[in-house]
């Protein structure tokens, strides 16, 4: 058993991808816990699908791709903003119109210029965490740190800017710099996410493991904790999943993440729907 | 009603893009009283209030306390915004929303102190929410849901106090509660503005009255605000009210 467990860890490759995806599954579920409690999930999926440009003309320029994504994905929130905010079009319209937009044109893009560019546009919208180096590995690590420890050292200010907007700004907190602070936060993971799990699957890391956890405890801090040990024990079991069956990395940790949100679903003490079931019978 | 402890609001304009909300108003909120704000749904109740944090921009006017525009003085202010402004599935506990009104006295980078916890604890034993500490705030009923936030504002120690609507889905006993509350902020010295749309037996908790539907239709202690005319002018005639035994009935 332990073998088992041993085995793929000789290889340098897996040594890197499988520390990749822990890393990855524990900062998608403390800043996926924000994205879930203000309903923006869609927002999530917004901002992945739009670092696609970035990510094209980053390659073509010869620049970090991280900052090329991270660029895309804030221009793609300004123009979400600039559309809701001077037009009767509702967030989730101009969203979609935004977000297909810029997934069009990266798609577009990187079609363009993979032939001589040796670059697979599979591995944009998939990942491909086999492949990760080093250096990657480096990046991740250094944006999981600055993400984390501003959450930790704002977490009060986040959690009553979050829950209660109006209240927080009756007292003063400048919301304007937590939101454009939590929509970098936000952008930073899913970039700093993509080479694991690509552009398409990244909300389901960001999005599942708290909500699995939301049906399990009651805080942020609780959802946040319970996410992370989720988000871990997913990518984990994904990443050993892929190495002896040969599946692909990034779905394999998405159908185990979603796998446990359905135990979650249904065996929840206070939420599931079996154990109410059979909380109901037991009480009649 | 004139002197400098008063909030004075002055000429107040509020519009959302072309929809005009307020038009011109104009009053003093006095400290030591109880002032309610009242009118009809989409009368701008919420927006006054709203306009009056600087949570929303105005066109045209003046907020003042102390001869000072009141959104710079915000460490005096303490607000419990309208019920449905609140997402009460959200992951929190009694507690937490209670230590929110500790967040801005805390300031940044520090944790809470001993002191706020006693405070926050204080408040919760006063408005009877102790034993719900632990429990998730969308656990609770509407009444123990505007305790929990009646806490939250008295933690935050001020001295202006905004309630949009705390009556909406309380029964009578947790509305007595409130109001002893709000008659002791009163007694204590501070502003305290209550925004409530019933106009039933309640009423008489009251001491001034500000009647609006997007103009001011009357200010003053409740005796003179609630006169047959002006009601008439601020429900177009819906509700009649008649005096009786010097306590006012729908
Ligand atoms: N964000 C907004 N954008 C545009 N119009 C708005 C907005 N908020 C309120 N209004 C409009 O402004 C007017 C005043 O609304 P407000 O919420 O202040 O009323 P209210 O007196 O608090 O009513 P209620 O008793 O229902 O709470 C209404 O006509 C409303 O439709
Ligand atoms: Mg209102």
């Amino acid at each position: 058993m332990l073998n088992v467990l041993i085995e793929p860890l000789q290889y340098g490759f897996m040594q890197r991808s499988l520390f990749m995806a822990i890393v990855v599954g524990i900062i998608c579920a403390v800043v996926g816990s924000y994205l879930m409690v203000q309903r923006l999930a869609l927002l999530g999926d917004a901002i992945s699908h739009s670092v696609l440009p970035g990510l094209a003309i980053a390659f073509i320029l010869d620049i970090n791709i991280f900052i090329g994504a991270f660029i895309a994905g804030l221009i793609s929130t300004v123009c979400i903003n600039i559309i809701r905010n001077n037009s009767k079009i509702k967030e989730d319209a101009a969203m979609g119109i935004v977000f297909s937009a810029f997934f069009a044109l990266g798609i577009t893009l990187i079609t363009v210029v993979q032939k001589e560019n040796k670059i697979d546009l599979n591995h944009f919208l998939f990942g491909n965490i086999l492949g990760v180096s080093f250096s990657e590995v480096r990046d991740t690590l250094f944006i999981a740190s600055f993400v984390l420890l501003i959450v930790f050292f704002f977490y009060k200010e986040l959690l009553f800017y979050t829950f209660d907007k109006l209240g927080a700004e009756s007292v003063g907190l400048p919301v304007n710099l937590l939101d454009t602070g939590l929509m970098i936060l936000i952008g930073l993971t899913i970039v700093a996410s993509l080479k694991a799990v690509g552009v398409i699957l990244v909300l389901s890391l960001l999005i599942t493991p708290p909500s699995t956890a939301y049906l399990l405890v009651n805080r942020l801090n609780q959802v946040m904790l319970v996410g992370v040990f989720v988000g871990v024990i997913s990518s984990i079991s994904g990443m050993y999943l892929s190495y002896y069956f040969n599946l692909p990395s990034g779905p394999a940790i998405v159908l185990v993440a979603t796998t446990l949100f359905i135990l979650s679903f249904l065996f929840s003490p206070s939420q599931g729907l079996i154990t109410g079931y059979f909380r109901l019978k037991f009480n009649q | 009603m004139t002197n400098s402890d008063c909030l004075k609001v002055e000429n107040l304009t509020v519009n959302y893009r072309q929809v005009e909300a307020l038009r011109n108003i104009t009053f003093h909120v006095a400290p030591k009283r109880v002032t309610g704000i009242i009118g009809p749904n989409g009368a701008g109740k919420s927006t006054m209030i709203k306009a009056m944090l600087g949570l929303i921009p105005y066109q045209f006017g003046s907020i003042l306390f102390h001869s000072q525009p009141l959104i710079q003085q915000r460490q005096y202010i303490a607000y419990v915004p309208q019920r449905s402004q609140i997402d009460w599935t959200y992951p929190a506990t009694v507690w937490d929303v209670v230590m929110m009104g500790r967040v801005k006295k805390t300031g940044w980078l520090k944790p809470f102190s001993v002191m706020s916890r006693v405070i926050a604890k204080n408040t919760l034993e006063k408005v009877g929410m102790s034993d719900f500490c632990h429990r998730p705030i969308g656990e609770l009923s509407g009444g123990q849901q505007q305790r929990v936030f009646l806490a939250r504002s008295l933690a935050q120690e001020a001295d202006i106090f905004f309630f949009d609507e705390p009556f909406a889905g309380v029964d009578q006993k947790t509305e007595a509660i409130i109001f002893n509350i709000f008659r002791e902020l009163a007694n204590q010295g501070k502003i305290v503005v209550v925004v409530n749309h019933d106009l039933g037996e309640s009423i008489n908790n009251f001491d001034d009255l500000i009647l609006l539907n997007k103009t001011l239709i009357a200010w003053g202690n409740k005796e003179e605000v609630l006169q047959e005319e002006n009601l008439y002018n601020a429900y177009s005639g819906k509700v009649s009210f008649f005096s009786h035994n010097s306590k006012f009935v729908a």
